[in-house]
């Protein structure tokens, strides 16, 4: 299709824009998918980054979420089920330069690719990593995911799920990821400003995006995108500021004895002492990981970055080993090792010096 | 070795002799058996060495399933084995004499540390009464050395402990060894000088060990007589030269090809027996390649499939259990068409089989393990120092044909050895590769004419932005496509693409007879096996054949008519006839087969004697 596409032409400002960065294939998810929110704020960030268009790599695994790559007019890899961790993370070693991107859904990052996923958090590779959660199967056409909530009713669990979901959120944070962040599809300025923080972020970038299946999970997070409800069962996560909620403005939420419980303020007054100060940057991971446990039993559910800290990036060291010049050792010794010798036409024998 | 003068009287001459070297895990008998091995080369014998050892890192001590032993036959001929039967047996413990004492031939001989045969370390082996006295091993030169005993007066004074002190009686045995055999102990000093250059009274202590072991055999009257190695002719050419294991040399061809073909090399494994040395040779050249320790067998695959995607030379590494895991990324590979090595060691098998044991058993699923049409370039090494030269093809066709291959060696060549003669890289062909960069007439899956190559077209490079994946792609444009004229097409430019690799295979070499009745024909490991029994019985009147695969997938377009000028066709393999079946399904061919799954290579004996009943001799 490469030839059919517009060229790399760059506008007459000499900037790329979103337009450059879409394929020439229309997006074929259902009418009404969260997919196209996603799609469209990234779409838009990617301009903005000043990368090339030709450095962008989209890696992706199998799901509605992994075709995302067809649609975009950069280089991109649509793997198999779970893995795209694993290309990626071979693509990134060896060409440093990308700047490289996993799409993956609820069942592509958490279940069949669970392991791979840990592991790409805690290794802090400059990846970024944008998980679609929908809390379904929806290629497959509806059965239950690692993240459907207890009780709903999907094709494998007639009787509601009796599952305890998991929280991506939660197992991001507990493998070490350095940047972890949620939005809704809904909200598209909410996600420009934390792909474009991802973007800028040096390490692995974990984005949890709530998404809604219209089809087979329709309104799963209504309460959560309603214009009616947001207000009351969301938090919006800012460094530095007091954990606020409520469309007056009138709840916090506090910590007692490491319990955040919520608590009634008066908008018009100073904040209480004892209400939570966000902080991305504090390197104890603990706190990040209490709000991502948050969102039921009457907590509101935090959305933004959780996480922002800097950490050693995986394979930085070893690229900077390598790039430093021709090897100290020519190929001839590292063939010969340490225990050679030669032969002469007389049959003679002499070791090779050791190195 | 004439130089080296011998109070003890005659000195025999043999043209190879084969040694055994068996002790309890922890006595350390693949060191002494792999410096005796180096000692060897070094002095100008071949050499060929099978190292046997348990699963298990230390199982209970004194225990038969804690018994580890290293085989090595040398000779101043052509060696192609470790030999089927030992001249000379070192067994440190009881354990190990009754493992072992089956390997040994009739008269030969049989040292023990007598030192170790207690009541509870016999019982422990399974003896009711000490063999040393009795029948048992009338029909063998047993020498009874008090190894425990003499180590520990020799190192009287040493600060070391006395489980240190034990530790070093390997050494003294290994210089008993050395008299044995007039060999030098200079090698082995040199490198436990080395070894022990930062822990002084460790050096001493084995040093003395080794030296004490030395005159014990000089001054004991122990040996009746002494062995030196025959020189008949001159085997090798002048050049550089070293003792190399089959995974070293997979290592080292990994590292050449990355240098002949001026691409970074990168490598993604998961530890698993009997592959892993490959990874820990590879970690060691940091400057010349990225290794990545993946999560599990498939990120390891992945990675590699990823890196090959951005452009490198890109290898993973695993045995058995493993390769079934990289089935699907196998595929992916097939289907997105980029170069990608996958090494197989196998080991014996199905499930967990025999961790550190040999098989040839994963044939079937190296061609054809994988759903759907999925065809993939299989090369099989056939000795250990051949590792390399495979590598260096797999690459070189995975390159210029954008496809994985797959490279099957085994735990026999991967931790078995022989002398290899060192290439300069002026003696290897450059491997020409060059990335896609024009934007001109640009399409993912367009193909070059003679190869059927898709371009390489790496992430970094301006315009020529493009999509791939394990969908089914549109010839040509590489778009994803569901019609249905488009996919059998599709798998058929594949299977051909395949197919043109048996364009680059060279002519097949006989050996033996040619014109003999019988051609036997095997692959991979078992070439040494099998040669070595068709020249010699060529050589004393009973001519035969053979041939030995490399390639697996495609075949050799000249193995067809070979077949044919014979009348009888053995294929003998460490399978139930894996490849026996290929060969039927391919050539109608109605052949005999020889199969051995028991974990070990072929022994010479079993293959003659099968010849000898095929030809009704």
């Amino acid at each position: 299709m490469a030839t059919e596409e517009r060229p790399a032409m760059e506008n007459a400002m000499g900037k790329l824009t979103r337009k450059d960065f879409l394929g020439s294939l229309e997006p074929k998810w259902c009418l009404g998918c969260g997919c196209y929110g996603i799609f469209k704020a990234l779409t838009g960030v990617f301009p903005s980054t000043g990368v090339e268009r030709e450095r962008f790599a989209i890696v992706s695994g199998i799901g509605c979420s992994s075709r995302l790559p067809y649609y975009t007019n950069t280089y991109g890899f649509h793997t198999i089920h779970g893995r795209a961790p694993a290309v990626a993370m071979g693509l990134k070693l060896a060409n440093p330069e990308l700047s490289v991107w996993i799409i993956t859904g609820d069942g592509d990052a958490l279940s069949i690719g669970g392991n791979h996923f840990i592991h790409l958090m805690r290794r802090n590779p400059d990846i970024k990593v944008i998980l679609f959660n929908n809390q379904i199967y929806g290629l497959t056409k509806g059965q239950a995911s690692p993240t459907t909530a207890v009780g709903t009713r999907t094709k494998t669990t007639p009787g509601g799920s009796v599952e305890s979901p998991m929280q991506p959120l939660a197992m991001a944070i507990a493998a070490g990821a350095t940047f972890a962040a949620r939005a809704t599809d809904t909200d598209g300025e909410m996600l420009t400003e934390i792909f474009t923080a991802a973007a800028r972020h040096k390490g692995v970038a974990f984005v949890e995006v709530l998404l809604n299946c219209v089809i087979f999970n329709d309104g799963a997070f209504g309460m959560f995108t309603n214009k009616a409800s947001r207000d009351e069962h969301t938090i919006r996560l800012k460094h530095g500021a007091p954990l606020l909620f409520g469309a007056a403005r009138d709840k916090a939420i506090r910590l007692r004895q490491l319990k955040p419980e919520v608590a009634r303020i008066n908008p018009g007054a100073p904040v209480p002492d004892d209400i939570a100060i966000h902080d991305v940057g504090n390197p104890d991971s603990s706190f990040a990981y209490l709000l991502s446990q948050m969102g039921h039993a009457g907590q509101p559910l935090p959305l933004g970055i959780f996480r922002q800290v800097q950490a050693p990036v995986y394979g930085e060291a070893d690229a900077a080993a390598r790039s430093s010049g021709s090897p100290s050792i020519e190929i001839e010794k590292v063939l010969c090792g340490p225990n050679a010798w030669t032969e002469g036409a007389d049959g003679k024998i002499h070791p090779l010096s050791t190195r | 070795m004439s130089a080296i003068s011998s109070n003890s009287g005659k000195i025999e001459e043999m043209d190879s002799a084969v040694l055994r070297f068996a002790g309890d895990s922890g006595d350390g008998m693949q060191l002494v058996g792999d410096l005796f091995t180096k000692t060897s080369a070094i002095s100008g014998e071949n050499v060929a060495t099978l190292p046997d050892f348990p699963a298990e890192i230390r199982a209970p001590s004194d225990t038969v399933s804690g018994v580890s032993a290293f085989q090595v036959c040398l000779g101043g001929i052509e060696i192609h084995t470790p030999g089927d039967q030992v001249d000379v047996l070192l067994a440190m413990n009881p354990a190990a004499l009754k493992v072992n004492l089956k390997w040994v031939k009739k008269n030969g001989t049989v040292i023990v540390n007598e030192d170790a045969f207690q009541p509870r370390s016999l019982e422990k082996a399974g003896y009711s009464s000490t063999p040393l006295q009795g029948s048992e091993l009338e029909s063998y030169k047993v020498l009874k050395v008090s190894m425990t005993k003499l180590t520990k007066s020799a190192l009287e004074g040493s600060p070391l402990g006395l489980k240190q002190i034990d530790r070093c009686k390997n050494f003294f045995a290994l210089g008993l060894i050395y008299r044995l055999f007039n060999q030098s102990k200079e090698y082995t000093a040199r490198w436990l000088q080395k070894k022990f250059q930062n822990q002084q009274d460790l050096l001493a202590a084995n040093l003395k060990a080794l030296e004490t072991g030395w005159s014990f055999g000089e001054t004991s009257g122990l040996f009746p007589s002494t062995y030196s190695i025959r020189r008949k002719q001159r085997t090798r050419r002048p050049g550089t030269y070293r003792n190399i294991s089959g995974n070293t040399a997979a290592a080292m061809g990994l590292l050449a090809a990355s240098n002949r073909s001026g691409l970074p090399l990168f490598l993604g494994s998961y530890p698993i027996t009997p592959a892993t040395d490959i990874l820990h040779e590879l970690i060691k050249h940091k400057q010349r390649a990225t290794v990545f320790q993946a999560e599990d067998e498939i990120a390891a695959i992945g990675s590699a499939l990823g890196a090959a995607y951005g452009g490198a030379l890109a290898a993973t590494t695993t045995s058995g259990p493993g390769f079934s895991l990289k089935s699907e990324f196998i595929n992916l590979a097939v289907m997105v068409e980029l170069p990608l090595l996958i090494v197989d060691v196998q080991r014996a098998g199905p499930s967990t089989g025999l961790p550190t044991k040999t098989e040839q058993a994963d044939l079937f699923q190296a061609l054809w393990g994988r759903h759907g049409e999925s065809p993939v370039v299989v090369l099989a090494a056939r000795s250990p120092a051949e590792c390399f030269d495979v590598m260096l093809e797999a690459a070189r066709i995975a390159l210029h044909y954008m496809t994985p291959v797959i490279v099957l060696s085994d735990g026999y060549l991967g931790n078995g050895s022989e002398v290899w003669r060192v290439p300069s890289m002026e003696e290897i062909p450059e491997i020409k590769v060059a990335y896609r960069k024009d934007a001109e007439g640009f399409f993912p899956y367009a193909r070059n004419p003679e190869t059927l190559a898709r371009p390489w077209a790496i992430p970094g490079t301006p315009h020529l932005e493009h999509r791939i994946g394990g969908l089914e792609k549109e010839d040509k444009t590489g778009a994803v496509s569901h019609s249905p004229e488009n996919h059998e097409k599709m798998v058929q430019l594949r299977a051909e693409k395949v197919a043109r690799v048996a364009r680059e295979i060279p002519p097949l070499k006989l050996h033996g007879a040619p014109n003999a009745e019988l051609l036997v024909v095997g692959w991979g490991s078992t070439t040494g096996v099998i040669r070595q029994v068709v020249e010699r019985m060529s050589e004393r009147g009973v001519p035969v054949a053979s041939v030995h695969l490399r390639h697996l997938n495609p075949l050799p377009s000249d193995l067809g008519p070979i077949l044919k000028r014979f009348r009888k066709v053995l294929v003998a393999e460490n399978n139930l006839g894996q490849l026996w079946y290929r060969l039927r399904a391919e050539y109608l061919l109605d052949s005999e087969r020889l199969n051995k799954v028991q974990g070990l290579p072929f022994k010479a004996e079993e293959i003659e004697t099968k010849i000898k009943s095929v030809l009704g001799v």
